[in-house]
């Protein structure tokens, strides 16, 4: 198998007395997009804000490209190409698409910004993602759909050579077409060889875009297998109960703390 | 809401089935009529801009013109140019705040003390003007980086901490200048600049040169936008902005160029008064910071959506913070021009209308009391028009409680504007 782009082993992390994540190994390869699903409060959300380094780890490991890495803040993680893509956006609606993709990471010239390579620059990425929804790239977020607006939240993560790419509920509140074309960009993204992370609710978008499903329950690993190996049904079964047959953690965590 | 339904039909389609190519948006506005009703879809969508002060500014020119014949003289035109000068700049720094969400209600009273600060510096210890003036502003950048500490750091709501501000800050000139008394402040220099003219000539030599390198800037920047097929203003609409701006500059020197005594057989009153070049040069400033350098852009992004700002890398706090710092600093500031417009600082200086004025005089301009939208300019204009009503009314000999009425009326009106426009923006989502 190809190595890992990105992979953590062993992580361990604790809020107080609430021991959220319980030695969670993951990977992301390149060229694939692995899908992160799991029940509300699996630790999804944890997992990926210390992949982004906005929370340490109390234990474990983090590689990139094969070599392990120290991360101590989103600076570190920006650095090494990995981007992630947030549930509510993240966007600024005041400005327009060009500044948000560049936002915080803006060009200078001698004296000022220089707008016109920022512009050529939003403008060659949208197309590369072969965006042709939005009307102009100086008009204000605020003017976008909901699907536009997470179109630029994607493209602006690419816009930096980005290597991994997390998207946290990409799709959960679009309609049906914005739905379509949001999961068309995450499989080109992965096309492209970027490693892409999916973590959805929705099994129709995973099993659609995902090459490989990672299941959390409550906060351990159930699985972690390619999604061609494994069905709807098994997948609900290990996020509800963290086992399906012969897949998933052989002792239930829940029952056997008690 | 009807409006709104009618907003959104404006607003563009999502989804595949979207018309415009996105490889087709430099088609986008290329002739005039393209702009005009790109502007007239914005204001429809409640992005009002500075529109309503310039409509309240005519407004209230033609009422006052009509009801005194003295109004519009060219030595009133000069006065109203001098009184405004102190509000604009005040409100130039307010708008910072106000981009960042927040409020400065201790800025008038800052601009006091800070003017108290210079008199001493000038009478007690004989310093220069400029190095009088350096101490005031940097007296209010040390109070602007204490306001903006106390609400980055602890996150006490600003209205709370420039309240408790408002307050302590009126000890100062109290205690240095004690109950009862005032500073003279006659430095040549510094009063100067309200009650002394720049030379008619360098007055028209600097308009044209401001015209002619606006002229210039906007043509390259044209030239330079649709040589690389960029989003660009249609070249009709760049030339009728530097034919407008043109007209202003140069109507305006010569409006202040001529001899504007009361009796001009026996004085010669002529030149643009000293405020006016310092009010174009720190909106000249203050407009390319917001527009042009990083920490403009952040200013916005942390008004727009501060979460967004911090997860983009962008430090908050030192934005904020910073935001305080400028709107403190240029407190004192207006706090200079206003003790150059009276002669002297006295203990209760700054502490009156003054900070009302200036947010009024911002909010009016077009700077949003919700952050994230606002101009240098927009401080300009509002301030024009908050000046223009103690101007008109006192022609009119009006007891001054009209004047108070009338300028809280229009606070009010310009705030309902404000929040007015924010709920068509948010149903239209411009």
């Amino acid at each position: 198998m190809v190595q890992p782009l990105l992979e953590l082993r062993g992580v361990n992390k604790s809020f107080g007395v609430v021991h959220v994540l319980h030695d969670v190994d993951f990977a992301v390869y390149p060229g694939q997009v692995t899908a992160l699903v799991g029940d509300n409060g699996a630790g999804k959300s944890t997992l990926v804000k210390i992949i982004a380094g906005i929370y340490g780890r109390d234990s474990g490991e983090y590689f990139f490209d094969g070599n392990k890495v120290e991360v101590h803040g989103p600076r570190d993680v920006a650095h090494l190409g990995v981007e992630v893509v947030y549930q509510d956006l993240a966007l600024c609606d005041n400005l327009d698409i060009v500044q948000n993709m560049f936002l915080g990471r803006e060009e200078k010239k001698r004296i000022g910004l220089d707008e016109i390579t920022m512009e050529s620059r939003a403008r060659e990425t949208l197309a590369s993602l072969s965006v042709r929804t939005v009307k102009s790239v100086r008009q204000s977020v605020a003017s976008l759909s909901g699907g536009q607006r997470q179109t630029v939240a994607i493209a602006k993560a690419v816009l930096w050579n980005s290597k991994v790419v997390l998207l946290d509920e990409p799709t959960a509140a679009l309609g049906v077409a914005q739905t379509r074309q949001v999961l068309d960009l995450v499989r080109r993204l992965a096309d492209r060889g970027l490693g892409v992370v999916l973590i959805s609710h929705n099994m129709g978008d995973v099993f659609e875009v995902a090459d490989r499903i990672t299941a959390l329950y409550l906060g351990r690993v159930a699985a972690d297998v390619p999604a061609k190996d494994v069905n709807h049904s098994q997948i609900v079964e290990l996020i509800t109960a963290g086992r399906s047959g012969d897949l998933g953690i052989s002792e239930n965590p829940a029952t056997a703390s008690v | 809401m009807t409006d709104s339904g009618t907003a959104t039909d404006t607003g563009p389609s999502g989804g595949p089935s979207a018309p415009a190519g996105f490889d087709s948006d430099n088609a986008q506005a290329v002739t005039i009529r393209d702009s005009a009703r790109e502007y007239l879809d914005r204001l429809r969508g409640g992005d009002m801009g500075s529109l309503p002060a310039i409509l309240g500014l005519v407004f209230l020119f033609i009422v006052f013109s009509s009801l005194h014949d003295r109004f519009l003289t060219t030595y009133n035109m000069a006065n109203l140019v001098i009184q405004s000068g102190s509000i604009i700049v005040l409100a130039m720094g307010i708008v910072f705040v106000l981009l960042l969400g927040e409020i400065d209600l201790s800025a008038g009273v800052a601009g006091g003390a800070c003017a108290t600060i210079i008199a001493l510096m000038l009478i007690d210890y004989d310093w220069t003007w400029w190095a009088a003036t350096l101490a005031g502003v940097a007296a209010g950048a040390v109070i602007g980086l204490m306001i903006g500490s106390l609400v980055a750091f602890l996150g006490i709501p600003s209205f709370v901490v420039t309240l408790a501000f408002f307050l302590a800050l009126q000890a100062i000139p109290l205690k240095l200048i004690g109950s009862g008394g005032s500073l003279r402040f006659n430095n040549e220099v510094l009063r100067g600049l309200s009650i002394k003219n720049v030379p008619v000539t360098a007055g028209w030599i600097a308009a044209i040169l401001i015209v002619v390198c606006y002229a210039a800037l906007s043509l390259w920047s044209y030239r330079t936008l649709s040589a690389k097929g960029l989003v660009h203003r249609p070249l009709g609409l760049v030339i009728i902005r530097i034919v407008v701006l043109g007209a202003i500059v140069l109507g305006v020197t010569a409006l202040l160029s001529a001899n504007r005594a009361p009796n001009p057989a026996l004085f010669n009153i002529s030149g643009i008064p000293w405020v006016l070049p310092v009010v174009v040069v720190l909106l000249l400033f203050w407009t390319f910071i917001l527009g042009r350098t990083r920490f403009g852009r952040h200013l916005y992004a942390v008004g727009g959506n501060a979460e967004a700002a911090r997860r983009a890398g962008i430090s908050v706090n030192r934005v904020k913070i910073t935001g305080f710092i400028i709107c403190s600093s240029m407190a004192a500031l207006s706090g200079l021009l206003a003790a150059s417009y009276t002669g002297k600082v006295s203990p209760g200086s700054g502490g009156g209308n003054e900070l009302l004025y200036a947010v009024g005089a911002a909010v009016i301009g077009g700077t949003s009391l919700f952050g994230g939208r606002g101009r240098a300019i927009d401080a300009v204009i509002g301030g024009l028009v908050i000046a223009t009503i103690p101007n008109g009314l006192g022609l009119l000999n009006q007891a001054s409680y009209i004047n108070f009425l009338v300028t809280g009326g229009v606070l009010l009106l310009a705030a309902s504007v404000d929040a007015i426009s924010r709920r068509r923006r948010s149903s239209a989502g411009v």
